[in-house]
């Protein structure tokens, strides 16, 4: 029933794409102390995909992605989740206490808040580009 | 012994590699473990005899005080002693029953698994502990009854002794918490030593009962006693081990572990006596009907269980010895029986004693193994069941309540144990020889070690006592079971007393009884009419009543439809909050008219399209206009500098107008379906949750109950969490535990609603439905 897009959605599809990718990483980055996060990142870069599945269907969203299958996307970002858990277990502190540490050259703050806010981005987006695929997917089995 | 409990679940889990390593051996790898358990318990003996008893410490988590504790004491030793033996008996010797099977290797986890929470139940100090292998056992012998679970038969079996056993768990749950509550500790070994008087306690009564109903459907006591001959389902080893020495066994742990602080009080002699009393009597009663040889042992079993209940029931000095003892020799030849039952079943093809008969010289290790077993059932010295036998009647003689009732009782079923017995002991093995269904011969020696074991210790331990430090062992359980040291010497010969002469009168009547049993049981085949309504009709019954009135419920709560499910909803939301805001606090209205222009425009743009959304017979329509409710509110977020809120809010509401879109063109046509009246019933509705809503805020409002946590979370986020985004700080630092949480719901809504749809429409191929049968009949743990 969705037919894929008109020449304005498709070019426009084609360059938002990586530029809205972009800003969801720069959003997931910078969320700690700026407005984002890994959950409004999610939400944008799954908006990325849904936009090009609109302009182009499910097998070019698909060729797009290479071998990531949305639902792994899923499964990693839980797992990243359960991981960020572990050094605090490590340390010997209550569960879940988060863990700072600088990368010496580039003075990045890496810490397992961040590791748990990847894994939040990266569930937020697998669950919905996976809805979207597998609800276009039935529009195009449709006689 | 926590590593070793915990090694043991481990182990089952590897249980189908290891079939691939050792192949037919794996059962005698297997049962070096249990053997290993056995060996050292038994090095702990000298210990406990001496100082009584021994607190093993696992700290857990310390802070919350939750640690795995066990308490090792003459009576945990005991049963420890029974479970890890017979089950490395049994492990061996389902590894000759079963050899072939495809699914031996579900099995050895099943039971691996069994003998582990079996173990962890009698060990267990803390009250939850106990209580969670409890359930574990529950469980595992789900698995073990339903074994052939292609068998109808063992499936309803299995479930039948789930749920009564399941029932009891709940009560027994019950039971605990108001033990802990009542004592206020959470652990047998403080209960043990505290000071003041459980049994004055105002909560007795309920907690006695509670405890009692648990302990009598696990160890199959009158009424709940149905369960156990339907478990014989399960294959012979498991009866052997569970239903004979180990699980049926745990509901009389429990009371045997309470009775220090529990008993002695006239509610617990005469509920436990009775019980007891008429359980056993049934049981032995109900058993000669049988031929079936399994059948015969389960309700002999009872019997042995409604004894070892009743002599708790008494609690006399002799009546704790007569305990111990006769569990120890119940243990060792009931075991032996099953095994024996299950060579002539697996040998023989048949599991009726009439349709066999002269099999000694075909199987002579059996009969001898059989003959040594039942001699120790029948009391006959020198075995070991003679002298718990003459202990029972002696308990029973000095009974302080009900001694004229229990001591018929236990000579009756006595006599009828004796012919039990001799049934098994001999109708097989001489007389003429019959044609079975199978051509019998000798069974394997792994079939053979086992019962032959046990046997072995019925004489020794009857010719002995003294032998391995059996009666020094008893006599510590003895004392933990009476909560004071109990004095006791094991031997055959008392002297002639009343007790002796019983057992001899017993022995004659029992052996003629035994010689009419065909006219005897051709006489009770003309109460089977009155038989069917026993318990298991009533269980019958409940199940039934259980399941119409959920399906009742299911058609009308849950019919499917959306429009149901949210009015239920609402209506009970309304009920609730409308309870506690109108009736149990007053709603509070402080109108504070200080509103800005653009708020009103907001406001009312909201409203307008909540409005239309709800008029309009467009759906694209509708959906238009709850996305600019939606994209209003995000409005509102950002007005009041809620920036994260705000993108949020977008976000979500773009994407779920292109999810209502994708969906939209999937509904039918539009039309109205419900009349009028169902109209201004749900419309009724509709306002009074919004009128209730806006109460509720507005009340909220306008009280301030706590006092707020924001403060600390604006002050700490940037010097705890390193990060100045608030909102994001209570993600995934201060609130991280829910987020993940969340995170887990939002995949599995993801991956329900992907998998709904992809199912849906999985083209049904002949290809992929040749697969799916093809994966189906291969057997998952062939290893």
């Amino acid at each position: 029933m969705v037919k894929s897009g008109t020449i304005i959605l498709n070019t426009a599809a084609r360059f938002l794409m990586p530029l809205q990718l972009m800003f969801s990483v720069f959003l997931l980055l910078r969320g700690h102390d700026e407005p984002g996060g890994g959950f409004i990142a999610g939400l944008v870069a799954a908006g990325a995909f849904t936009l090009y599945l609109l302009a182009f269907g499910v097998s070019a969203t698909k060729e797009v992605l290479r071998m990531v299958d949305p639902r792994d996307l899923i499964g990693v970002g839980l797992l990243l989740g359960m991981i960020s858990v572990l050094p605090s277990w490590f340390m010997g502190q209550p569960f879940l206490t988060a863990q700072w540490w600088t990368i010496p050259v580039v003075e990045f703050k890496a810490s397992t808040p961040l590791i748990f806010d990847i894994g939040v981005y990266l569930a937020v987006l697998g669950s919905v580009v996976g809805m979207v695929m597998a609800l276009m997917e039935v529009d195009k089995d449709e006689p | 012994m926590q590593f070793a409990v915990l090694m043991g679940f481990v182990l089952a889990a590897l249980a189908p590699l290891m079939h691939r390593w050792f192949a037919d051996r794996t059962s005698w790898v297997l049962a070096l473990f249990p053997a290993l358990i056995a060996g050292w318990l038994f090095s702990q003996a000298p210990t406990i005899i001496e100082e009584g008893s021994l607190l093993l410490e696992w700290q857990w988590v310390p802070s919350l005080g939750i640690s795995l504790t066990f308490l090792l004491d003459g009576l945990s030793l005991l049963f420890g002693l029974l479970i890890t033996v017979i089950g490395a008996c049994v492990f061996i010797y389902a590894g000759g029953y079963l050899k072939g099977h495809p699914d031996i290797a579900r099995f050895h986890i099943a039971l691996m698994a069994f003998m582990v929470s079996m173990l962890g139940l009698v060990l267990a100090d803390g009250l939850v502990t106990l209580f969670i292998f409890w359930e574990l056992t529950s469980i595992t012998s789900y698995l073990l009854i339903g074994f052939n679970h292609a068998d109808l038969q063992a499936r309803k079996s299995a479930r039948q002794g789930l749920f009564v056993t399941f029932a009891g768990g709940l009560a027994l749950m019950a039971g605990l918490v108001l033990l802990g509550v009542a004592s206020d500790s959470w652990s047998l070994s403080d209960i043990r030593a505290m000071e003041t008087d459980l049994r004055d306690h105002a909560l007795y009564t309920p907690m006695l009962i509670c405890l009692l109903l648990g302990a009598f459907t696990k160890s199959a006591q009158f009424p709940f006693h149905f369960w156990l001959p339907n478990a014989m389902a399960a294959p012979t080893p498991v009866s052997a081990y569970l239903h004979s020495a180990t699980m049926v066994k745990a509901g009389i742990y429990l009371l045997a572990r309470l009775q220090p602080e529990l008993g002695g009080t006239a509610l617990w002699v005469g509920i436990l006596s009775l019980v007891g009393g008429t359980t056993l009597l049934v049981g032995a009663f109900l058993a000669i009907h049988h031929t079936n040889v399994k059948k015969l042992l389960a309700y002999s079993t009872i019997m042995a269980l409604g004894t070892l209940t009743m002599l708790l029931g008494i609690g006399t000095e002799y009546a704790m010895t007569a305990f111990v003892t006769f569990l120890l020799a119940h243990s060792l030849y009931k075991g032996a029986l099953f095994m024996v039952a299950g060579n002539l079943d697996h040998e023989t093809g048949t599991k009726d004693v009439t349709a066999m008969g002269g099999l000694r010289p075909l199987m002579p290790v059996t009969a001898m193994i059989a003959l040594v077993a039942a001699l120790s059932l029948a009391g006959v010295p020198p075995m070991f069941g003679f002298i718990a036998k003459e202990l029972q009647f002696e308990a029973v003689l000095g009974a302080e309540g009900y001694r004229g009732l229990l001591v018929p009782f236990v000579f009756i079923s006595a006599v009828l144990t004796i012919a039990v017995a001799a049934i098994i002991a001999l109708r097989p093995f001489y007389g003429t020889r019959r044609q079975t269904p199978k051509v019998p011969h000798e069974a394997p020696f792994s079939m053979l070690i086992g019962p032959g074991l046990l046997s072995v210790g019925s004489v020794v331990f009857g010719i002995a006592p003294a032998m391995f430090g059996a009666d020094a062992l008893l006599t510590s359980a003895a004392s933990a079971v009476a909560g004071q040291p109990v004095e006791i010497t094991l031997s055959l010969w008392y002297g002639v007393n009343l007790a002796l002469i019983m057992s001899v009168v017993s022995l004659g009547l029992g052996f003629l009884l035994f010689k009419y049993w065909d006219n005897v049981r051709a006489r009770l085949s003309l109460l089977a009419p009155i038989m069917r309504h026993g318990p298991e009709a009533g269980y019958e019954h409940l199940l039934n009543g259980v399941v119409q009135f959920s399906e009742w419920q299911t058609r009308i709560l849950q019919n499917g439809y959306m429009r149901n499910y949210i009015l239920v909803m609402l209506v009970v939301l309304i009920a609730l909050i409308g309870n506690s805001i109108l009736v149990r606090h007053s709603p509070l209205i402080a109108f504070d008219l200080d509103v800005r222009f653009h708020e009103i425009i907001v406001v009312g743009t909201m409203t307008m399209s909540a409005l239309f959304a709800t008029i309009t017979r467009s759906r694209l329509g509708a959906v238009a206009s709850v996305g600019i409710m939606g994209f209003s509110i995000a409005l509102v977020f950002i007005l009041f500098s809620a920036p994260d809120l705000g993108i949020t809010q977008l976000l979500v509401e773009t994407l779920t107008v292109i999810l209502l879109v994708l969906v939209l063109f999937r509904l039918p046509r539009f039309s109205h379906l419900s009349t009028n009246l169902e109209r201004i019933r749900d419309g009724s509705v509709a306002a009074m949750m919004g009128i209730l809503m806006f109460l509720l805020i507005m009340t909220a409002w306008s009280i301030d109950q706590f006092e707020s946590i924001s403060t600390y979370m604006v002050e700490n986020s940037a010097p705890l969490a390193h990060g100045r985004n608030i909102v994001n700080v209570i993600l995934v630092d201060y609130r991280a535990l829910d987020t993940l949480g969340e995170m887990f719901v939002l995949a599995l809504a993801a991956i329900g609603v992907i998998a709904m749809l992809k199912l849906r429409h999985e083209p049904e191929s002949p290809k992929t439905a040749a697969e799916g049968s093809k994966t189906d009949t291969k057997e998952p743990y062939d290893g």
